[in-house]
């Protein structure tokens, strides 16, 4: 069962396109599978004879399972060709002609690896012998114990990782890079997410409240992260599962936001300093009212469905001075009025650096937002931190040329991007908030 | 821990492995007077390596015994006197003579509280020189302490530091049984500095000598100082390897062991015995046995070629392992 996407991992087999004995070439079509998503043709990866079907129409496999087996067709070699070998502008020695007729290979096919190009024998024997076309023998996988135990953890397919030991062994360093290469460009959010998972343990009642699935997770990063390393294992655990169990799709738009800010500088010159507002709290407040227009986007999946959270509980990373993040929810976010947004977040922040958040505080956040722009990045696509749906990313903000009535103007902008949970929603609606998410951020004064 | 701190604290002093060795049987005989010495050349002669030099004129003839060449007899009379209330201390000039005792050593010693229904222990303390690298060819120069390893009943001891040589034989005698310690030839002039503040130490842990996190390097004996030169030179290259001393042999502690294998997902054994049956292929098996799924890589060894030892310098140095070859298995135990 191949692959057919990066969130496939089983198949249901629709229908076979061939049969037991019957020729196949490689790219052919063989067979019709049914995903989660779509009906999809499969195609032949090798050629060759099927010697046997292994999988029934309508039985629905994991990915990786054998679907038929495929014998090597002997490669047919033409007849020996009678009389002289055309032999064209190829340069060969007498000798070597002589051969290339005896073995009926065309000269003027071969490329010549010899001086000046010159056809050697070797060249028609290989032309006349070809390798053998490789069978898919499932070779047993050389990893060490450690590396088993390790792929085994995260998930990670020993078959598919390139070992870098004493021969072509694969070592605990390839899986773990295995495992981190495979969430790819959300390698930088797994981290922070991953942080905010570690970071749930700060308040261990927050685990012990939460009744969703992260409970598990949290309560398993609490039970057992006395060291970095067992944390970096909790956080490879929930990952692992977020990136197994979770369909994500990923969507972003780049906002402009010269009005917001336009807007907050006028208010902060009116407002005394301590009141003050910063972008950060701006983009949050419409993160939580976008929410609220999308409701299909905040609340939490469980026992296989969709539920809707009644308010919006916004989890915000926070880093925390010496390492480590938490995420404290920012409760009703959607009806705070900015300026208590504002002063909400300036509290849980000043308090999570301190480590006194409240247990409350930290518990079930129905959408999480990760902002690495003050790392500098422009867009961060984080990974979903279960039971949520999705998770909201804001990169730098920073000054980009726009389109301003016919005329290019320099903007302030930040690319939100989101990465929704595609068994709960679908494009159509990540578009949408992200949309809502730019309009309101138009209207600056109506947040 | 194997090592108790002295309430009172004390001063480090330099010295070296012999005169430890020497300071640590005065004391035993200064504080016991059931301890004696006895073996060939002790007395007059000073010991063959010159450990017991001093001791007969400072506590005499009667507990400086020297013996005839008749290892069966006299270590068959320690036993004796241990089953008679005294702790003796017999000393073999090197560990292939020390064949001739087996007999005494394996048959009585190691079994007689089992076959008295645990009526007669054996408080003796045997001690002996094993190795090679003093160019004392093939009948002086094996490593055969991984044989005596074998044998239940007995505790095999290798102190290859200044600090075991100065307290093994203490804690040694204190123990109602029979003790072999394995002095490595090569330690004996080692200088080292004494910990002053350390006045006992145990008998049944091993002790990691070095911290590392890449690869574990087992051994002990007169391979340590090696396997430390190796960590020294791996270092430089960024390689940190964790050297393990093991110090006693039996028992064996591998709970340090696969404590330091579960830190580092490698090891590497460095034994000077022969490969086939030593105690190096006892410790890589309790490594497979217990820490399978900690191993990032093949188990190493680093051990003597199969020959008898030979005269020849260089061919002497090429049969052992050195830090060079040590340095060379942890470069394909990381590779």
């Amino acid at each position: 069962m191949p692959s057919l996407g990066a969130d496939m991992d089983e198949g249901t087999l629709v229908e076979w396109l061939t049969t037991v004995g019957a020729e196949v070439a490689r790219g052919e079509v063989v067979a019709v599978v049914e995903t989660a998503k779509s009906t999809i043709e499969v195609e032949c990866f090798e050629s060759g004879t099927v010697t046997e079907l292994l999988v029934e129409p309508g039985t629905t496999v994991p990915v990786g399972t054998p679907l038929a087996v495929i014998s090597p067709t002997a490669p047919v070699r033409p007849p020996p060709a009678r009389g002289p070998v055309p032999a064209g502008d190829a340069t060969a020695t007498p000798l070597v002609r002589h051969q290339a007729a005896e073995e009926g290979v065309e000269l003027a096919a071969l490329h010549g690896s010899g001086r000046g190009g010159r056809i050697t024998r070797s060249d028609v024997s290989r032309a006349a012998h070809p390798a053998p076309s490789r069978h898919p023998a499932p070779s047993r996988v050389h990893a060490s114990p450690l590396a088993r135990r390790l792929a085994e953890s995260l998930g990670v397919d020993l078959s598919a990782v390139r070992g870098s030991g004493r021969h072509g062994a694969v070592k605990a360093d390839d899986v773990r890079a295995a495992a981190g290469s495979r969430t790819g460009p959300d390698q930088a959010a797994t981290v922070k997410e991953a942080s905010v998972a570690a970071g749930a343990r700060r308040a261990p009642k927050a685990a012990a409240s939460d009744t969703g699935t992260s409970a598990a997770a949290a309560a398993a990063a609490s039970a057992s992260a006395s060291t970095s390393t067992s944390d970096r294992a909790a956080i490879a655990r929930l990952m692992s599962r977020a990136k197994r169990e979770i369909p994500h799709y990923y969507l972003s738009t780049t906002i402009d936001l010269a009005a917001a800010l336009e807007w907050m500088r006028r208010q902060n010159s009116t407002r005394p300093v301590g009141e003050r507002l910063v972008p950060a709290a701006l983009l949050l407040k419409a993160v939580a009212s976008a929410a609220r227009e999308v409701p299909e986007l905040n609340g939490h999946w469980t026992d296989g469905r969709f539920v809707a959270a009644a308010g919006v509980r916004l989890g915000t990373a926070v880093s925390v001075r010496g390492g480590g993040l938490v995420a404290p929810a920012l409760a009703d976010a959607d009806r705070m009025p900015l300026t208590d947004v504002m002063a909400t977040l300036k509290d849980l922040v000043s308090r999570a650096r301190h480590g006194r958040l409240r247990a409350s505080e930290t518990a079930d956040p129905t959408l999480t937002v990760t902002n690495l722009g003050d790392q500098g990045v422009e867009s961060v696509f984080g990974v979903i931190y279960p039971p949520q749906v999705a998770m909201v990313g804001l990169g730098r903000v920073t000054e980009r040329p726009v389109a301003v009535a016919g005329m290019i103007a320099l903007h302030p902008t930040v690319t939100a991007t989101l990465s929704a949970d595609h068994r709960a929603s679908d494009g159509a609606t990540g578009a949408r908030f992200l949309t809502t998410l730019d309009r309101l951020l138009q209207h600056p004064e109506d947040l | 821990m194997n090592a108790r701190r002295s309430a009172s604290g004390g001063s480090t002093a330099s010295t070296t492995y012999r005169e430890a060795l020497r300071d640590g049987l005065r004391e035993a005989l200064r504080t016991d007077d059931r301890v004696f010495l006895m073996g060939e050349d002790v007395g007059r002669y000073g010991g063959c390596f010159g450990v017991s030099l001093g001791l007969l004129e400072e506590f005499g003839p009667d507990r400086i015994r020297d013996t005839p060449l008749s290892e069966s007899a006299f270590v068959g009379a320690g036993i004796g006197a241990a089953l008679g209330g005294l702790r003796p201390v017999v000393e073999i000039m090197t560990v292939n003579f020390s064949l001739l005792a087996l007999d005494q050593i394996l048959n009585n010693a190691a079994t007689l509280l089992h076959m008295s229904g645990g009526q007669l222990s054996v408080p003796i303390v045997i001690r002996m020189t094993t190795g090679a690298g003093r160019q004392l060819a093939a009948q002086h120069s094996h490593s055969l302490e991984g044989w005596y390893a074998h044998i239940p009943g007995i505790r095999v001891l290798t102190p290859a530091t200044m600090d075991d040589a100065r307290h093994m034989l203490a804690a040694a005698l204190d123990d109602p049984d029979p003790v072999v310690m394995f002095e490595h030839g090569s330690l004996y002039n080692e200088e080292g500095v004494l910990d002053g503040t350390v006045d006992s130490v145990d008998l049944d842990s091993a002790a990691v000598r070095r911290l590392g996190t890449d690869v574990s390097v087992i051994t002990y004996g007169g391979s340590l100082p090696k396997a430390l030169a190796a960590a020294e030179t791996l270092a430089a290259d960024g390689i940190g390897a964790e050297v393990v001393d093991l110090r006693s042999l039996r028992p064996l502690d591998d709970a340090t062991v696969l404590a330091s294998v579960a830190r580092t997902h490698r090891a590497v054994i460095v034994d000077e015995a022969w490969r086939s049956g030593s105690i190096s292929a006892e410790v890589a098996a309790r490594i497979a046995e217990r820490s399978f799924y900690e191993l990032d890589a093949p188990v190493q060894r680093v051990c003597s070629q199969e020959v008898p030892i030979p005269y020849a310098r260089q061919l002497e140095e090429a049969a052992l392992p050195q830090p060079a070859s040590i340095v060379a298995a942890v470069r394909q135990a990381v590779a």
